[in-house]
């Protein structure tokens, strides 16, 4: 009975995600090159891939990047939950909508928006360069580009992950919170013992959505990539790399290895933190 | 995925008159024998016509839309559904997607002229000779012809061409003092004027494309591009790199170019409101600067391309593309009609009046062609200094065959000099290597 | 050009995890109070008075003993942040209000000489025959078509894992998440070919299928069936002869709504904002989403002689926002209730 209800899902998603991964297996097994047709090449693409520098350079800058961004983002997220579920806002209906309210916003219309906010000359950053006569440095140079890029991420999503700590937040047992008033604890005493371990569960969810969306970083560089061409490389993160093999270069077979072997890297990461995360406590 | 191809509307190598013809001429004495079919003959086309049909073309040219109605007036019983799938690289991707599926490919498909190749060696676009296109080949100019036909076959008819020119904001000069360089070192003095008169000016914009880089290597008398079959040679060591690289290095280290990648709201706004003064770019830019700069309507002119050389008139092709047939499109007769319809004879004619600059010979010698005046450009009659570049296009310029992929990784490479200390030269070898990788990797016999 | 590979999903199906271990059904320290609470919250909107006695209905008022007043300066701290997420906002909408020279000529953050936003509407509703206003239908097609079955397969679904006990439960999210975490750009051409191959690409069927699945979704409404529906009330009714299908649509379905609503609203937006895989498969402007259609008016600038129509895009991208933003206010409220119930777990 029980497969009579989920099969439904179980078919569709056999149809779109499993049927094209299980192709993306058989692909990586072979080699088609504009001369010479395709052959069967057994593992060696995988080979190719455990040593192809340009992939582990980009697995190297998501790394970077989900250890600064996550961190960043899921903190602001959890500290404005906090402050709304305090219940010492004012308007506090308001700020749950209006943080949110980027999440509507298409990645390709984000990116659209802050691209123009970086430009140095009629950007933001330009208009305040020329009001206070300074030089700001640009946001899309080579050095700072990832950081503007997990600015965007952040901004996108960091509503997203508020309202989930925040429905989290709401259904802790109150009793809980009177017994610690009652103790004399203090407001971040109750936080620190009583709030952040009632939403654990939570925390790690979002933690682990947030490691497979880094490693998947495509929307928002690959959109700056027009602003920024020299920054942004055509291998800037592994699934930009895997898109320009695949589009650009026609390297379907290897583009499909790339891909398998991120896919089995960030499930094991996923499924790690996922473990241990529910382990404590 | 990187979207510059839309500006770069690169434009093959002009080859002479005399040999273009000769190709010609030998592809018309082996037409047909490449089908085998002799029933793909021009006859054919007439009888698809009266028989009608629909034909789906895929393209982003906006002149088109005009021609596809005129064609559906002309011939009631033919359909046309003109379908923009996406500009450059993007309808590339979607072709490439619908002939490996076997289904969904249009029946025509506009093709800029430096990713011809790569649909011409992987053998997924018609060899319009049999259907009467060898016959066209004195219709249209040297080198967009050039570029359509290799090996006795036609892989696609000649749309548009972009012969390079100057175009650059008078007002800006007149202000400055500045005269307009006629050499490319003098192009360089006055990028350095101007930024010293005010540092908000630059000479041009430029975050690295290769469609232009190749463009200017191609004008300096570099061919670093060289493929017979399936032999090809990557070469960015020659005298003409070497050239285009020492000069551009200078603009580069005294920061003389602003940072503004083509196309972006930023460059238009640079375009309009002065701070980007010079453009060196393909015959056809008028139109995007009567639609998307009409603010500095009357600021701007045009001159030669500046020169290498005090004296020269070399030039070359940037941009510019043709219309080819798949081999997986459903009804090839109608599609070549549509295709000769549209770029050549009155076809070609409304285009052009539209504002493509043309890769026909009729159009491009007319008198009313070269005389017209651009109300834009202060009255000049700017089409005369066009066909002068048209004409001095460098000869025996060709592309990689799998320049597409080559483009997408050149500012991976190359671009490292514009935000670096990497220098061009280096920044070139690079991209060398990138791309004799790759064509090692594809099959293909690189510099040996 | 690109989207979220696989946006909601990607992000969204991990959660799953803690599936595999126990079913997330409300791990052990989850009390009664809980296990009843999304039955009443369910209720409560329509009939508050009815849970007025439950303890957790006043969960507000305890808060008094804690912390009463509003504090000015956690409110000024927090609004940091609030200039944060609407400052790339407002400039949308001060762009909105520009035409192509106020868009090139004026401070980006303020307004122009003249507001032409009515005007900028006018012509995006019209440009290009009207094109506006087929893709915004497309789209709702694909939001309702799309989210409206990835609701129901993930509430099937959700409610299977949660209730049944069957061969292979365990593997399914160990499964769902293996495959997310595959980047899907690889998978773009294998899954362009298949559908090529079914016939479906260039219809609404190469979106809409794709968009049926949700990962989250099926995460959400796993552990939600598993608080929300007792099972000893699905004993009660199958001991009555109730037969399965009617015990899921008599007795689960109207416990689950809340959580159901939840998943609609996110399944809408991602199928909403959905562009990579539209990108891929259709390519007849007839049946762009939104999206692509803003996408292709943009990259017109990028064409010679192309008109830029960057004021058209803006608004055009306000425009896209709007509905979306309208059903999040309409919907917040069932929203957290079923937010609230999925997290409850510990």
């Amino acid at each position: 009975m029980g497969w009579g209800f989920a099969g439904p899902f179980v078919a569709v998603f056999g149809l779109v995600l499993l049927a094209p991964i299980g192709y993306a297996l058989y692909l990586s097994l072979f080699k088609d090159r504009l001369i010479g047709g395709t052959s069967f090449v057994g593992l060696e693409n995988y080979g190719e891939a455990l040593a192809d520098t340009r992939f582990w350079e980009g697995l190297a800058r998501v790394g970077l990047f989900l250890l600064v961004q996550v961190p960043v983002m899921l903190g602001v997220a959890l500290l404005v939950a906090l402050a709304i579920d305090s219940g010492r806002l004012y308007g506090r209906t308001f700020f749950r909508v209006a943080v949110f309210l980027p999440y509507a916003v298409p990645a390709v219309v984000a990116s659209l928006i802050w691209g123009f906010m970086y430009g140095t000359r009629f950007g933001l950053v330009g208009n305040i360069n020329d009001a206070l006569g300074v030089t700001l440095p640009d946001p899309l140079s080579p050095s700072l580009v990832l950081a503007s890029i997990g600015n965007i991420v952040t901004w996108e999503f960091v509503g997203y992950n508020m309202l989930i700590f925040y429905s989290a937040l709401k259904v802790v047992p109150r009793s809980l919170y009177e017994a610690a008033a009652i103790d004399g604890a203090g407001e971040w005493r109750v936080i620190a013992s009583v709030k952040l371990p009632a939403i654990r569960s939570s925390l790690v969810i979002a933690t682990i959505f947030s490691i497979i969306g880094s490693f998947q970083l495509f929307n928002e560089p690959s959109i700056l990539q027009k602003l920024a061409p020299n920054a942004i490389t055509s291998d800037f993160t592994p699934n930009l790399y895997t898109y320009s093999l695949s589009f650009a270069g026609q390297q379907h077979n290897y583009a499909a290895t790339v891909a398998i072997v991120m896919g089995v890297i960030t499930a094991v990461i996923a499924y790690t933190v996922q473990l241990r995360g529910m382990r404590k406590g | 995925m990187r979207m510059r191809t839309p500006v770069t509307r690169r434009l093959l190598g002009a080859v002479a008159v005399v040999s273009a013809l000769a190709l010609g001429a030998t592809a018309c004495g082996s037409g047909g024998t490449d089908d085998g079919s002799a029933s793909a003959g021009p006859k054919d086309v007439a009888a698809a016509l009266e028989k009608g049909g629909k034909v789906t073309v895929w393209a982003w040219e906006p002149t088109l839309k005009k021609v596809a109605e005129d064609f559906e007036k002309k011939y009631p019983k033919v359909d046309v559904e003109l379908v923009n799938a996406g500009t450059g690289d993007k309808q590339y991707t979607a072709l490439q997607n619908a002939i490996a599926a076997g289904s969904g490919a249009p029946d025509v498909a506009q093709i800029e002229y430096y990713a011809l190749g790569q649909f011409a060696i992987g053998k997924s676009v018609e060899n319009l000779a049999p259907y009467g296109a060898d016959k066209l080949a004195s219709g249209f100019t040297p080198g967009p012809w050039n570029a359509v036909h290799r090996d006795g076959a036609v892989d696609a008819l000649p749309m548009d061409s972009g012969p390079m020119a100057l175009f650059y904001n008078k007002k800006v000069f007149d202000q400055h003092g500045i005269a307009v360089p006629t050499t490319w070192d003098e192009y360089v003095e006055a990028a350095r004027a101007l930024h010293k008169a005010d540092p908000k000016l630059f000479i041009t914009n430029d975050t690295g494309d290769a469609g232009f880089a190749t463009s200017l290597i191609w004008q300096a008398g570099g061919r670093p591009y060289k493929s017979k079959g399936t032999d090809v040679t990557v070469d960015f060591g020659d005298q003409g790199t070497r050239t285009y690289a020492g000069t551009w290095q200078k603009l580069l280290d005294e920061k003389l170019v602003a940072p503004i990648s083509s196309w972006s709201d930023s460059w238009y706004k640079g375009l309009a409101d002065g701070t980007v003064a010079t453009l060196a770019i393909g015959a056809w830019m008028p139109a995007s600067f009567v639609s998307g700069v009409a603010a500095a309507s009357g600021d701007w002119r045009v001159a030669p391309l500046p020169q290498w050389t005090k004296g020269g008139t070399a030039s070359a092709e940037n941009g510019g593309s043709s219309l080819a047939v798949p081999k997986a499109a459903k009804n090839k007769e109608l599609a070549y009609a549509f295709t000769e319809f549209a770029t050549t004879g009155a076809g070609a004619s409304t285009r052009v009046a539209a504002g493509a600059f043309p890769a026909t010979r009729a159009d491009l010698e007319s008198p009313a062609f070269l005389d017209a005046d651009f109300p834009y450009f202060g009255g000049q009659q700017a089409n005369r200094i066009f066909a002068d570049s048209a004409r001095n296009v460098g000869a025996d310029w060709s592309y990689l065959p799998f320049q597409v992929y080559a483009n997408s990784v050149f500012n991976d490479t190359v671009g490292k000099a514009y935000v670096s200390s990497t220098t061009l030269t280096a920044g070139l070898n690079a991209w060398q290597e990138t791309s004799v990788k790759y064509g090692k990797d594809q099959g293909f016999t690189v510099n040996k | 050009m690109t989207t979220p590979p696989v946006p909601a999903p990607a992000a969204a199906a991990t959660p799953a995890t803690s599936a595999s271990d126990s079913t997330p059904s409300v791990s052990s320290s989850t009390t009664a109070a809980s296990m009843t609470a999304p039955a009443d919250r369910a209720t409560t909107t329509g009939a508050p008075s009815a849970a007025r006695s439950d303890p957790k209905r006043r969960r507000r008022s305890p808060r008094t003993p804690l912390s009463p007043r509003p504090s000015v300066p956690l409110t000024l701290v927090t609004a940091l942040v609030l200039v944060y997420t609407l400052l790339p906002l407002a400039w949308l909408f001060i762009n909105a209000t520009k035409d192509q020279k106020g868009l090139m000529n004026s401070f980006g953050l303020w307004f122009a000489d003249d507001v032409n936003l009515w005007d900028n509407i006018t012509r995006t509703l019209t440009y290009d025959d009207g094109a506006f206003v087929r893709w915004l239908l497309n789209t709702l097609l694909y939001v309702a078509a799309g989210a409206g079955g990835a609701t129901v397969l993930a509430v099937l679904g959700g409610y299977a894992l949660a209730k049944f006990a069957f061969p292979g439960r365990r593997a399914v999210f160990a499964v769902v998440i293996g495959a997310v975490a595959v980047p899907g750009t690889a998978l773009a051409v294998p899954t362009f070919l298949m559908f090529s191959r079914m016939g479906l690409t260039n219809t609404p069927w190469a979106v809409i299928i794709p968009s049926l699945i949700s990962p989250f979704g099926l995460y959400l409404m796993w552990v939600f069936a598993a608080e929300a529906v007792p099972t000893e009330l699905l004993e009660a009714a199958r001991i009555d002869g109730s037969g399965e299908l009617r015990t899921f649509f008599r007795i689960a379905l109207p416990l689950l709504m809340p959580g159901t609503v939840t998943v609609l609203l996110f399944s809408m937006v991602a199928t909403w904002n959905n562009y990579f895989l539209p990108l891929i498969m259709i390519k007849d402007p007839d049946w762009y989403p939104l999206t692509l259609g803003l996408n292709a008016w943009n990259a017109q600038a990028q064409t010679a002689g192309g008109e830029p129509v960057f004021d058209i895009v803006i608004t055009g991208s306000l425009l896209t926002i709007v509905p979306i933003v309208a059903v999040f206010l309409l919907l917040q409220r069932y929203w957290q209730s079923g937010l609230a119930a999925g997290s409850v777990k510990e």
